[in-house]
């Protein structure tokens, strides 16, 4: 087994990955990206409509064009990209890193270990949906990997199940490409995607969104030929009598939620339960100082702006640590207070550099106030949607304050205000 | 010389699997009949995947007699066919005082049995070795010869063994009919008929699980009517950690062995069965129902502490072949070379090989008087599939210098490489499930999200199918429709 | 004067606009939007709506069978389908680079189609 010693080593190579390649590389930090597939980009290859880098490029992008402006960057500061690479075990003790590819066996020693490991998608079966298991149903990204680059349809007849953006998205790729797809069925009694996203991939269509509404039953003994659909009591969760309804459709294409992947490392590092992914603190360290984390593996992202905002953040923070620099050590919860869902990061290091809260709201509002405290900030917000993160930039200032006033924790809170 | 005599077997899950095995030891033309894609697709894949201790069944029944014999069979079986079997040991759990007595009983059905070793645990003994049964367990009756394994497996591996020593192997062809003739004023059967092919045959054994009762109708031979039992179940998760080491059975009541947790041998938790009796028409009904979900969730956090379901990984259900009678039908029939082994529910995985002996041995041979001559050569050994996971980072890298493919990931979740699933190929996975059941691929917490492209490509390009072709299972079940661009 | 509902998709921020608007066009009264696009998108939407169209082309030879596509820049909305049934015939050979032509100036928008996704030759 080949041994490689090197400064920092980042674990999967899509847009997190990518972007905290560059700044550890950027910073003099001798860097490699292991990637489990053969070429970089991971989503980004698939994701072939635009909406990407508004942010970032001040460009609206598709995916494969924001993933090629990374892939530029990481090849002229001569990132060593081993694809066809796959992580064995990480492990903490030795600081070692073992992982198999076609060349054999490579033992990475890296001073810094970054952790880009994004998210898989819900399963079909993990959604307990009594029936048959025919073939036919399809989790949105796999359907969108059959279309955009196996160039083959999933089916003839779709309805979609969850109305995220990747279930939008697809609603408009099957129609462009030549399928009926019959509608799309949410179960919360709000959409789960961007609101451009309802307009411009279903409004445009004519394509129907059912609201609390879900798929009750699927039917079919070999080939899916039909689904049963029924509304739900926004209030209770519960089927609302006499809503069932039957409709023949062979293909299922489920957009149910993404789940951060980090089986590599959550036997050791603190798992964050709302996000469901590995916690880190305002220096983007998990809790172990050694490993760094950043992008969906951490909580699931809106844009990928924001993917690359933080994992850019991450690489900066792994280098000045390779570099010989110091990262502040002690660091406070941060805790969520009324109405926050998914948030990060979880820690905050007074002593360490300003830095983003990326949250999302539990509940729609038209208008919100945000209140990071006890009384640092507070901010007022129009057209607040769980489906869109809200951005918190916590500064210098506030970082002394926290230091001043010597507070032990901070919480984060999202108040309804009147429109 | 006399010609070989036409041994025909109709149904290649487990039992008729292991019995074709039996047969390939002695002289015979032997031809085994699947009406699935591959062999292992009915009842033999979704079921408990239990060698029960054989503890439970009537003393004196046709199951008690195979069960603990099958049960200890295994161990030579495993070590010929290298499919998973482990030795978890189960308990019964007994919950409340009155429960008690039953463990007691159990004890005395395990005597009489000949079953060895068992023994009442205590509620601490219970504790120490399964820590997340609920606490206030009362006691555990203990069998250490239960054990899991893969039932698909023993059915792929039997029946690849068996091809090794001369088993021609039909697949995609069901039996519709059987044909006998009127010979000295006996009943004897001349040949088995699929819409493809007449197979001419001088012994038929019928294995053909849920439908058993019908091709023995086919041939004029009495077996009780099968109706089917569906049994829901939930698999979760290996991650975070295993629920269970040892399989865990609730005291059981008049209807079944009742709502397990149990490990697999891949180390997750499976909850289930369920018992629901079915008319004999909807022997294909294979559906999972919400009432079954709620049911086994009820039961089983009355057992163990610690059932998450939203760390469920796959939900399916299996039919158990069931008569009135609750027990095999093993026999020699009134039609002349045609034997049953029927009706074969709990514990028929487990008493299986013993099955297979007896039916070849005693029925056909001793029985029935065929004059089937044993082989000299016979091979019992079957090349184990290759589980690069299992080995460590420098044995892996070995195979990889043989064949880089084994160090091409394609299943992330249960770390499956493509020299993995082309073996399943080359060893007769024609389907995405033939890969998945020979390889694991796909099995895991993602159920193909990443890998399943991956596999399509693959099954794809080594059949030479379009892509469009490749299928799931039998019949129409593809993935894929057309081309985006052609 | 007639109102309608729109969701500005000129950034993920996605204000929902209220517009009131004359028959043919002329007038147009725009309100909720959070900055000065939303007012163009708006007028856009009500007399002369168009979009930005990505899909995908066939390509011969290469590492992938499709490059996906994008129009430079939007246009008309009734005809994306249109569009669509234009690349359906296109093929292109490999290698291909991100933004190679593939047509030019589609129904009159002064709006090319191009490459997003490079492919190599295989």
């Amino acid at each position: 087994m080949r041994t490689l010693e090197l400064d920092s080593l980042v674990i999967g190579g899509g847009a997190a990955g990518m972007a905290a390649a560059v700044e550890c590389a950027e910073r003099g930090c001798k860097t490699v990206l292991v990637e489990r597939e053969a070429s970089t980009g991971g989503v980004l290859n698939q994701c072939i409509h635009n909406g990407f880098g508004l942010h970032v490029f001040k460009e609206e992008l598709t995916g494969p064009e924001y993933a090629h402006l990374f892939q530029k960057q990481m090849a002229d500061r001569g990132i060593d990209v081993h694809p066809d690479r796959f992580v064995l075990k990480v492990d903490p003790q030795k600081k070692e890193v073992i992982t198999i590819g076609a060349s054999g066996a490579t033992c990475y020693k890296p001073n810094a270990l970054i952790m880009t490991t994004g998210a898989r998608e819900r399963s079909f079966a993990n959604l307990r949906i009594p029936g048959t298991r025919p073939s036919g149903i399809f989790t949105a990204g796999v359907a969108q990997r059959f279309v955009n680059l196996q160039n083959r349809l999933p089916g003839k007849k779709a309805f979609i199940l969850g109305s995220g953006d990747i279930g939008l998205i697809m609603a408009r790729r099957l129609t462009l490409e030549g399928m009926e797809v019959l509608g799309v069925a949410e179960l919360m009694p709000f959409p789960g995607g961007l609101a451009r996203n309802i307009s411009q991939c279903l409004d445009d269509f004519d394509i129907p969104l059912y609201l609390s509404t879900s798929v009750v039953e699927v039917h079919g003994k070999e080939r899916l030929n039909a689904i049963t659909l029924a509304r739900f009591d926004p209030g209770t969760g519960k089927v609302l009598p006499g809503t069932r309804k039957t409709i023949e459709v062979d293909t299922l294409i489920l957009s149910v939620g993404l789940l951060p992947q980090n089986e590599l490392i959550e036997d050791f590092c603190e798992v964050d339960a709302i996000n469901r992914g590995v916690r880190v603190d305002s220096m983007m360290r998990t809790s172990n100082p050694w490993i760094f984390a950043a992008g969906n593996n951490v909580t699931v992202y809106d844009l990928v702006d924001f993917v690359t905002l933080d994992a850019k953040f991450a690489g900066q923070m792994a280098a000045t640590i390779i570099k010989g620099g110091r990262l502040a050590q002690s660091a406070i919860p941060l805790k969520r207070g009324k109405n926050v869902g998914a948030m990060t990061p979880g820690k905050v290091c007074a002593g360490g550099n300003p830095f983003t809260i990326f949250l999302r709201s539990r509940k729609v509002m038209e208008k919100g106030r945000i209140e990071l405290g006890p009384g640092l900030l507070s901010r007022v917000h129009m057209g607040i949607r769980p489906s869109e993160m809200l951005e918190v930039k916590v500064t210098q200032g506030h970082l002394e304050k926290i230091q001043q006033m010597g507070w032990k924790e901070l919480t984060i809170s999202l108040e309804e205000v009147e429109a | 010389m006399e010609r070989k005599l036409n041994v025909v077997v109709v149904g290649g899950g487990v039992i008729g699997a292991l019995i074709a095995r039996e047969f390939s030891r002695y002289e015979c033309e032997l031809t085994l009949i699947e009406k699935e894609l591959d062999v292992g697709w009915g009842v033999s894949k979704a079921n408990s995947a239990i060698l029960h201790g054989g503890y439970d069944d009537p003393p004196g029944s046709v199951r008690a007699r195979f069960c603990f014999p099958g049960n200890q069979m295994y161990d030579q079986l495993q070590s010929e066919l290298h499919f998973d079997l482990k030795r978890t040991g189960s308990y019964v759990l007994a919950f409340r005082p009155s429960e008690l007595p039953v463990l007691d009983e159990l004890m005395q059905k395990a005597r009489e049995n000949g079953v060895e070793g068992c023994a009442i645990h205590s509620r601490e003994q219970v504790l120490a070795r399964e820590p997340n049964v609920r606490p206030d367990v009362e006691a555990g009756f203990f069998c250490p010869q239960a054990g899991i394994t893969e039932p698909w497996m023993v059915a792929i591996t039997a029946v690849e063994s068996a091809k090794k020593n001369g088993l021609q192997l039909r697949l995609g062809e069901e039996v519709n009919g059987v044909q006998t003739v009127e010979e000295q004023g006996k009943r004897k059967v001349v040949s088995v008929q699929t819409p493809s092919a007449t197979y001419p045959c001088d012994i038929v054994v019928n294995a053909a699980g849920l439908f058993s009762d019908e091709i023995s109708r086919m041939a004029g031979a009495p077996c009780p009517e099968l109706y089917p039992r569906k049994g829901e179940y939930i698999l979760l998760d290996k991650k975070p950690a295993p629920l269970v080491q040892t399989i865990l059975f609730p005291v059981p009541d008049k209807v079944s062995k009742g709502i397990l947790v149990l490990p697999t041998v891949d180390g997750g938790t499976l909850l289930g069965p369920t018992a629901q009796d079915m008319d004999p028409d909807r022997k294909e009904d294979t559906s999972t129902t919400s009432e079954g979900f709620a049911q086994i969730f009820d039961h089983t956090i009355r057992m163990v502490n610690g059932i998450d379901l939203s760390k469920t990984v796959k939900t399916f259900s299996g039919l158990r072949p069931e008569s009135p009678q609750k027990d095999f039908v093993l026999e020699k029939t009134p039609v002349e070379g045609f034997f049953n082994a029927a009706a074969m529910r709990s514990p028929a995985l487990t008493s299986a090989p013993a099955i297979a002996r007896y039916v070849v041995e005693d029925l056909v041979i001793e029985q029935a008087g065929f004059p089937l001559q044993r082989k000299i050569f016979f091979d019992p050994f079957i090349r184990p599939y290759a589980k690069v996971s299992e080995l460590g980072p420098e044995e892996w890298e070995k195979k990889v210098r043989q064949d880089p493919r084994f160090g091409k990931m394609i299943c992330v979740c249960n770390e499956i490489t493509e020299g993995e699933i082309l073996e399943a190929i080359e060893r007769g996975a024609t389907t995405i499930d033939g890969v998945k059941f020979r390889t694991r691929a796909s099995f895991g917490r993602c159920q193909g999200g990443f890998c399943l492209p991956r596999i399509v490509e693959i099954l794809a390009r080594e059949l030479r199918l379009p892509e469009d072709e490749v299928r799931y299972r039998s019949g129409a079940s593809t993935l894929l429709g057309k081309k985006v661009r052609s | 004067m007639k109102s309608k509902k729109m969701v500005c998709i000129s950034c993920p921020l996605g204000c929902t606009l209220a517009v009131s608007y004359s028959e043919d066009g002329k007038e147009i009264a725009v309100s909720g939007n959070r900055c000065p696009r939303g007012v163009t998108y708006a007028e856009h939407e009500i007399r002369d709506p168009r979009r930005v169209v990505t899909s995908n082309v066939k390509v011969l030879g290469g590492e992938w069978p499709l490059a996906s596509v994008k129009t430079t820049g939007p246009i008309p909305k009734d005809r994306i389908r249109d569009l669509v049934q234009l690349l359906v015939p296109l093929e292109i050979s490999a290698p291909v680079s991100i933004g190679t032509k593939v047509l030019e100036n589609v129904f009159q928008s002064g709006e090319d189609v191009v490459v997003t996704r490079e492919v190599k030759k295989l």
